[in-house]
């Protein structure tokens, strides 16, 4: 048993290594398109040093990778950038005490809401983000959402990737039921699920208190069905009619999935699919990739697809993501160092790299790098490249503020979903519900 | 020689005539105690009243993470009294705290009367039975989470392949009521071995010539127990239930790591909203007035099982005087 995990081991680092080999030599002929834009001259302090956090790796590439390119950036300017990765439990608490304190890192990669929350202990980055949105093609939807201020042009945050759960299902489960891809309306998912269920093989999504999976189903349940929690000025709007048509739907829908939904947390739904109990969830590719690379699994993860949520009444796919989002603090003695490096990292040379390493993991906030060679790769993980396309976050649609992570934190979509599921509540005094406890965190906003 | 003496004797003199500043502060008695006590008085200032403090006045104020708060008098408490996710959690940690604290004395009590008995490997049985104890709560909790795991728990396998008594997986923590006992009964497995071993500690203390005396005068097992081992154990039933009911009450580890307060909020404890509120939501505030309005609770049961419980009268074997 050993010996097969060393060598699965070794065998998995020659793998990174080639991946490595191969970005390297991809680097040379990149088919990142670039536009000549003249660089922003930052001025670098003299005898400037930077101190940064970032969330940890998903792979240990993207730890190198992103080390090596700071080592670059220090040899070319001088600067120097000490690079410390936090867990992702741990970063917004680390951001908060930064921003509060005054004190510690000058620029920090946090996740998407934290540059809205501490936007007055931020220094604007709108030259960095002028610059590298003419170069690499225009930042997309979901970079600008998470970038600027709310309706305003003022950029305080730099998005570095996205990562988002669309579908993944089992493909020969859905053609023994008549289907080849799982249908854009509404309805048709309906009958799809009612299908599954009856060949035993039914769908599964949580709908217990788990932060990523049971936010992205609520979110998708009321998006696809026209509703938000906000209206673009940030009033809370959940009890509303089109809420009450999506908890309805989901009524009818909740019986179709395998039973126990209700207590899943963010693994529930990895372990059902993986073991083959369930035929079609919603997960981050990280479902995919530990499917593919563990031999027993590895059959599922052949036989499996992705595709971006169903749309039912929305354009585009109703999904969110997490965002990496740098932003650098006003406390920073070295805010041009700090705004050099950023740009540094965003640079061709730098950025494909680490894009390429990750694998799909994130994907990139601008346009120009949708033709990184990571997207050619495993076609099942192509559709991931259009991420931060969406123009769904979450908090849709009104400013995005601490309230909006706190009404996430505290899953109360999710349970608004649940009960309605489960039979406890009508979806009328469910969405009344979510409306209560939605204004108590928007009180102050 | 005569003369080194002298001086020798002469400045002792000298020295006990006038002692030094230093050696005369410390003759004091009250710079003594003062000095004693400062290092422990500090130790709980520091370490005790200061966060107990600080998590009372915050739930005073506003705060959240990452903002500075304002004093806002009882808004946080009048917020709870009428949220009835605050009522859900009062009400669950009650049910929780009575009923998981009658099953661990029950069993516990049953456990340590069986464990007082001349059983051969007496002293195994015994390490055995502390096991659940000294396990890492969070270690027992996750083997509980896959123990009631919806698809994959191994008393669904039992019942559904391997012996056909269902035809479906039972759904332990997917309703709100089966969700409720069956952290109960986590709780009271772990909770089994602290009580069992207490008492089996203060079943030792009873003296056997009591026993033997009752036996003389013909009393059955029942009456012995009823009138020796139950009185004589009063005093540290009532300290060992105070520590329980202290221990079920503010628990945290087993619901946050099997359900979150799932499904739909109806296995939250006091203790895991407010870590739910106020570190997750970022509700500062928030989370230190669930915390705070845990105290009224703790000091009720905590007078109640050492007034109720512990009187004299009954420490001293006789009923009512």
């Amino acid at each position: 048993m050993q010996d097969q995990f060393t060598r699965r081991d070794a065998l998995a680092l020659g793998v990174s290594a080639a991946a490595l080999a191969v970005t390297g030599a991809s680097a040379q002929q990149s088919r990142i398109k670039v536009a000549d834009v003249p660089a922003p001259d930052f001025k670098i302090e003299s005898g400037a040093k930077l101190s940064m956090l970032r969330p940890v790796k998903f792979v240990q590439p993207d730890e190198d990778i992103f080390r090596g390119n700071a080592k670059r950036f220090t040899e070319k300017t001088g600067v120097e950038v000490k690079v410390d990765f936090v867990g992702w439990e741990d970063i917004n608490q680390q951001t908060a005490v930064t921003s509060n304190s005054g004190a510690g890192p000058d620029l920090i990669i946090g996740f998407s809401d934290a540059p809205h929350i501490y936007a007055d202990k931020l220094i604007e980055l709108t030259d960095v983000a002028d610059y590298i949105g003419k170069r690499y093609g225009g930042w997309l939807t979901m970079a600008q959402r998470y970038g600027k201020r709310h309706d305003s042009n003022a950029w305080i945050g730099i998005p570095f990737g996205a990562s988002a759960g669309p579908l993944i299902y089992r493909k020969s489960v859905l053609q023994s039921v008549g289907y080849d891809k799982v249908p854009e309306d509404m309805p048709g998912v309906l009958e799809l699920c009612k299908k599954l269920k009856a060949a035993g093989k039914p769908a599964g999504f949580a709908l217990g208190n788990a932060v990523g999976d049971g936010n992205g189903f609520a979110n998708w349940i009321l998006w696809s069905h026209g509703a938000s929690l906000l209206n673009e000025k940030g009033d809370v709007i959940i009890n509303s009619k089109e809420t009450v048509n999506a908890l309805g739907y989901l009524k009818e829908l909740y019986p179709t999935f395998i039973p126990g939904t209700t207590s899943w947390n963010d693994v529930s739904n990895n372990r059902a699919y993986s073991s083959g109990e369930i035929s079609m969830t919603a997960n981050g590719v990280s479902l995919y990739f530990s499917m593919k690379n563990d031999p027993a699994t590895r059959p599922v993860a052949d036989d499996s697809e992705h595709q971006l949520l169903p749309k039912g009444v929305a354009e585009t796919a109703p999904m969110g993501g997490l965002c990496l989002n740098a932003m650098v603090f006003k406390h920073s003695k070295f805010p041009n160092a700090a705004k050099a490096f950023v740009t540094y990292m965003l640079e061709r040379e730098q950025y494909e790299p680490w894009l390429d390493a990750n694998s799909g993991y994130w994907s990139q906030p601008l346009a120009a790098y949708e033709d990184a060679a990571v997207w050619s790769g495993d076609p099942k993980v192509k559709l991931f490249k259009d991420s931060m396309k969406s123009k769904f976050y979450t908090g849709y649609k009104g400013p995005i503020s601490q309230a909006s992570g706190a009404v996430n934190a505290d899953y109360v979509l999710v349970q608004m979903c649940a009960s309605v599921a489960t039979g406890e509540a009508t979806p009328e005094a469910a969405a009344k519900e979510a409306e209560r406890r939605a204004r108590r965190y928007y009180r102050r906003s | 020689m005569a003369l080194t003496t002298a001086t020798a004797i002469d400045q002792v003199a000298v020295r006990t005539r006038r002692p030094n500043a230093l050696a005369r502060l410390f003759d004091n008695k009250l710079f003594l105690i003062f000095v004693c006590l400062t290092p422990a008085v500090g130790l709980l200032a520091v370490f005790l009243s200061y966060p107990l403090g600080l998590g009372i006045w915050l739930a005073f104020t506003d705060t959240t993470i990452g903002r500075r708060g304002v004093w806002i008098g009882l808004e946080n408490f009048e917020y709870l009294l009428s949220d009835p996710l605050w009522w859900n959690a009062v009400f669950y940690s009650v049910l929780y705290t009575g009923v998981a604290t009658i099953g661990k004395f029950a069993l516990g009590f049953w456990l340590a009367l069986l464990l007082n008995q001349h059983l051969p490997f007496k002293s195994m049985l015994r390490a055995i039975v502390l096991l659940p104890w000294i396990v890492p709560t969070v270690l027992s909790a996750i083997a509980f989470w896959w123990i009631y795991d919806p698809q994959f728990s191994i008393i669904s396998y039992l019942l559904v392949d391997v012996l056909g008594w269902r035809e479906t997986n039972i759904d332990f923590l997917g309703n709100p009521w089966s969700a409720r006992f069956s952290l109960i009964a986590a709780n009271i497995w772990r909770g089994i071995p602290f009580v069992a071993i207490s008492l089996l500690a203060g079943l030792q203390t009873i003296s056997p010539s009591l026993y033997e005396a009752a036996m003389l005068d013909g009393a059955t097992p029942w009456q012995r127990f009823r009138h020796i081992t139950l009185p004589m154990m009063m005093p540290i039933l009532a300290i060992v239930m105070t520590f329980s009911i202290i221990f079920t009450f503010s628990d945290f580890q087993l619901v946050y790591a099997i359900t979150r307060g799932g499904p739909v909020n109806s296995t939250h404890l006091l203790a895991t909203l407010a870590f739910q509120r106020g570190i997750a939501s970022g509700e500062l505030a928030e989370g230190a007035a669930i915390a705070v309005s845990m105290i009224p609770f703790l000091v009720f049961a905590t007078l109640f099982s050492y007034f109720g419980l512990g009187r004299r009268k009954w420490q001293q074997g006789s009923d009512n005087e």
